[in-house]
């Protein structure tokens, strides 16, 4: 068993207060991970700014190519881990045996972090349009339309209260070592994984330890992190989203409520779109906020479920080592119950029909863990609350509405995959600031580009643009 | 075992005998004295004829206690507050000390000097190397109608010393809690920290203070923004408690706060544990020897704290064994049978200074644990 240690500016503190990460399973104790307490959080970002000090004298360039050198090492060395060393094929056994998500789908989010990393000089060229990097070391520059520009960074570090029921997300902080700013981290309960072999990762890669703090523990060390982090990402549920709305300092993610729409020229075709519609509401075991939880359109919705039900209906548990799992488990006591409870309440509503019911029982409660089964619903009408539910698995409702009230209907969402060559409804879509990421045409909402920013774009979070002016004389004279 | 250590053990169980008489003894005491109609409050003589036994004829002993149905602290909510007030105390002057209060009616506690007796008997534990006789304190803890505020204040006189205050309402800190309003909590927070290091860096000799965990962290932070620390300021003795005084942040506290352990920082930091009902219970020293293990015992035989079942109240768990904490209140001015705190913790074997049981790991019991805000102030 690892005994994993929070990490203060690079080096290991071994807590008195320790907590017991165990198989999902099993119960079988698997690491034993040292809590960080609120106030040595708070005392270690006073020093925040000696990490970017010590990334600011890398060059940008350089530290790309740590980081390319950091995708191998996090992909297939073997590194240190807290007391010990860890192959890849441990962290995967480790990570799902945690989590409760199939060892193959640990794999798959291994690969995805990895090709991050090792894409990281085009994801920056892209995110910055361009921009010469060294400008983001120095400042200021020339960009070369004779302007002087200046993007002052924000915080000297990125702060991350990261989750544990989605591997998936760790992609969103990778970028921050490169751009030279440190990493404060709070890893989730369940997942320290990631987050303690990719800092291993980036340390063998040559990236100094020192820009690093990794603090788990609990509610009062995840506070910590955001009241002491100029800027930083939490990630939870819908009450934390609005706790943090207009909070400058604070980037929420949440429920993504992503969605497919339908548009009336191509609905008549639907069964075309099967393949794309199921991927993206099961695909990742459902527990995305990419994962589609809506799909509308203003006819054949009844069948369009009954395809999707047919489709996903049958999947059943299997063994998280098992390739073929498409499920993974709910591994915090009464979770999946209380969801099922909630679904229950749900179908009551007129108008609202489960199409997965056939296909045998949703539920699946285990001595020490449970899983819910695909669920298709249908829904003949926005009006119902069903048609406003995501959860952590594979659950979409097929919703019957009018094409001209898709917009004024769906409400917030992640990511829209529009399937139509309608131009108007296309202007509309593009226009929506209540849609985030949008697709045009089958794309699974599930596929990311990652040249493409995600929630926001991570620059403009931790740099502004701003004026800056310099007397001629002056000019490049600056130290 | 070495022959010293079997002589320490013949010491300890001869103590905790005798400590156990007395406690038997006192209880028949206070027995006569809270359900005699001369002497007892109106509230118990009340009570005592909904019992189905006759406290002054069949408590022989503390077991016995087990017979009165268990303290519901709902009894304490609204008045009238004489009620409680002993009548062989009725013409002496008398304090009323709230818990709760946040939203509706408070619970209310009178007391005549049992506060003043506890904090004296406290007084007695404090080292005066680090807690010196004639130094003036700074009670940086909640104001407004508590006990603490004012214990604190008698414990610097009797000392000697003069205590100085702020104005802390912890009411209005749970209400922001409950709201979410942390930016004005974080203000709320620094602007009692501002009151204390204005306090402090006035030229009042201040040597000794109580704090709880949470403002203690945040006056160190406070005055190390100001370049400066607790030890620098002058402090050498600290008396704090709370269920967050964990053996971590006594840890970080010692290693981090107060420059290490007291002979070499120069700062003396003892937990305590207790509330408004019974009283004030002390610590075994606390030292990264044992790390920083925290250990309470209550301050016998005016209060006992025991370790029961999570199921029967009425089981005292094994000693190690994990259970949650019931108080009972012996005074002449308090008569509390048995009260189940929202506490747990772990039952640990009696010792010579304190030859009873005590109670370690103390953390807000798992039952109610989500729904109870701690640590506020």
């Amino acid at each position: 068993m690892l005994n994993l240690p929070v990490l203060r500016w690079g080096k290991p503190y071994e807590s008195l207060e320790v907590d017991e990460v165990v198989h999902f399973s099993t119960g079988e104790p698997i690491a034993k991970v040292s809590q960080a307490n609120g106030g040595i959080i708070q005392r270690d970002l006073r020093k925040a700014q000696a990490a970017r000090d010590c990334l600011c004298r890398i060059p940008i360039r350089e530290l790309i190519a740590r980081v390319q050198q950091a995708a191998d090492l996090y992909e297939h060395g073997t590194l240190p881990l807290g007391d010990g060393t860890q192959t890849p094929a441990e962290f995967v056994h480790q990570q799902s045996a945690s989590t409760g998500l199939p060892e193959h789908m640990c794999r798959a989010n291994m690969t995805k972090n990895s090709f991050v990393l090792r894409h990281m000089d085009q994801i920056l060229d892209c995110l910055t349009r361009g921009l010469d990097l060294d400008i983001l070391t120095r400042g200021y520059g020339q960009e070369g339309r004779g302007v002087l520009v200046s993007y002052q960074a924000q915080s000297p570090v990125l702060g991350a209260v990261l989750p544990s029921n989605s591997p998936g997300v760790h992609t969103l902080w990778l970028p921050a070592i490169p751009l030279q700013l440190g990493l404060v981290l709070k890893p989730g309960p369940q997942e320290p994984w990631t987050p303690f072999r990719m800092v291993a990762a980036f340390v063998a890669a040559g990236v100094p330890s020192e820009v690093f703090a990794l603090y788990p523990g609990g509610p009062e060390a995840g506070a910590a992190v955001l009241s002491g982090v100029p800027r930083a990402m939490i990630f939870g549920g819908q009450p934390t989203v609005d706790q943090y709305r207009g909070n400058p300092r604070v980037q929420a993610h949440g429920p993504g409520f992503s969605k497919i729409l339908l548009g009336d020229d191509v609905v008549d075709r639907w069964e075309d779109y099967v393949d794309v519609m199921a991927e993206s509401v099961h695909i990742n075991s459902g527990r995305g906020c990419i994962n589609c939880s809506g799909i509308w359109a203003s006819r054949h919705t009844q069948e369009i479920a009954q395809a999707l039900a047919e489709r996903l209906g049958p999947i059943d548990v299997l063994p998280p080592t098992d390739p073929a799992a498409g499920l993974a488990a709910f591994t915090v006591p009464g979770v999946a119950k209380a969801v099922w409870g909630m679904i229950e309440a749900d179908l009551q509503t007129p108008g609202v029909t489960d199409m997965t019911g056939p296909y045998g029982p949703r539920l699946v409660e285990q001595p020490r863990c449970a899983y819910l089964r695909p669920m298709i619903v249908h829904s003949d009408s926005p009006e119902p609350e069903v048609t406003r539910r995501e959860y952590m698995f594979p659950f979409a409702t097929v919703v019957r509405c009018p094409q001209e009230q898709f917009l004024a209907k769906i409400g917030p969402t992640l990511v829209c995959t529009a399937i139509t060559r309608n131009r108007s409804l296309i202007r509309q879509l593009t226009d929506a600031v209540h849609i985030d990421r949008l697709n045009i045409g089958p794309l699974p909402t599930t596929k990311l580009n990652w040249l493409q920013p995600h929630e926001g774009n991570i620059i403009d979070f931790l740099f502004r643009s701003r004026a800056y002016q310099a007397a001629d004389e002056f000019l490049g004279e600056a130290p | 075992m070495n022959p010293a250590d079997g002589v320490i053990a013949d010491d300890l169980a001869s103590r905790h005998l005798a400590a156990r008489e007395q406690l038997d003894a006192h209880t028949v005491e206070m027995m006569g004295w809270h359900f005699h109609e001369s002497t007892a409050c109106p509230f118990w003589l009340e009570k005592k004829s909904t019992l189905k036994f006759d406290p002054l004829r069949d408590i022989r002993g503390f077991e016995d206690l087990k017979k009165f149905p268990l303290f519901e602290d709902d009894w304490l909510r609204g008045g009238p507050v004489r009620r409680w007030v002993p009548q062989a105390l009725a013409d002496k002057p008398t304090y009323v000390f709230e818990t709760g209060g946040t939203t509706g009616i408070p619970k209310s506690r009178v007391v005549i000097d049992d506060f003043r007796i506890d904090y004296e008997l406290f007084s007695d534990t404090l080292p005066d190397q680090y807690f010196p006789r004639g130094a003036n304190w700074l009670m940086l803890g909640p104001s407004g109608p508590r006990r603490l505020r004012l214990a604190v204040e008698h414990l610097a006189q009797y000392r000697g010393g003069i205590c100085f205050c702020i104005d802390l309402d912890p009411r209005w800190v749970i209400k922001l809690i409950k709201l979410g309003w942390m930016e004005h909590l974080n203000a709320y927070k620094k602007h009692c920290i501002d009151q204390a290091i204005t306090i402090l860096t006035a030229g009042h000799d201040i040597r000794c203070m109580f704090a709880t965990p949470k403002l203690l962290e945040a006056l160190a932070l406070g005055l190390e923004e100001r370049d400066t620390s607790i030890p620098a300021v002058g402090i050498t003795g600290i008396f704090s408690g709370g269920t967050e005084f964990t053996p971590q942040w006594t840890r970080y506290a010692v290693e981090e706060l107060l420059g290490g352990p007291p002979e070499v920082g120069g700062v003396y930091m003892t937990p305590t544990y207790g509330n408004t009902l019974m009283g004030l219970a002390c610590s075994r020293p606390v030292t990264a020897a044992e790390k920083y293990k925290i250990t309470y015992y209550a301050p016998q035989p005016r209060a006992v704290v025991e370790v029961v079942s999570f199921d029967d109240p009425l089981q005292v768990v094994d000693y190690g064994a994990t259970g949650r904490v019931k108080l009972t209140t012996l005074t002449r001015e308090f008569f509390v049978p048995g009260f189940l705190e929202r506490d747990e913790g772990e039952r640990e074997r009696p010792y010579l200074t304190y030859p009873w049981d005590g109670i370690s790991g103390v953390r807000p019991y798992h039952g109610v644990a989500a729904q109870t805000t701690v640590g506020v102030y």
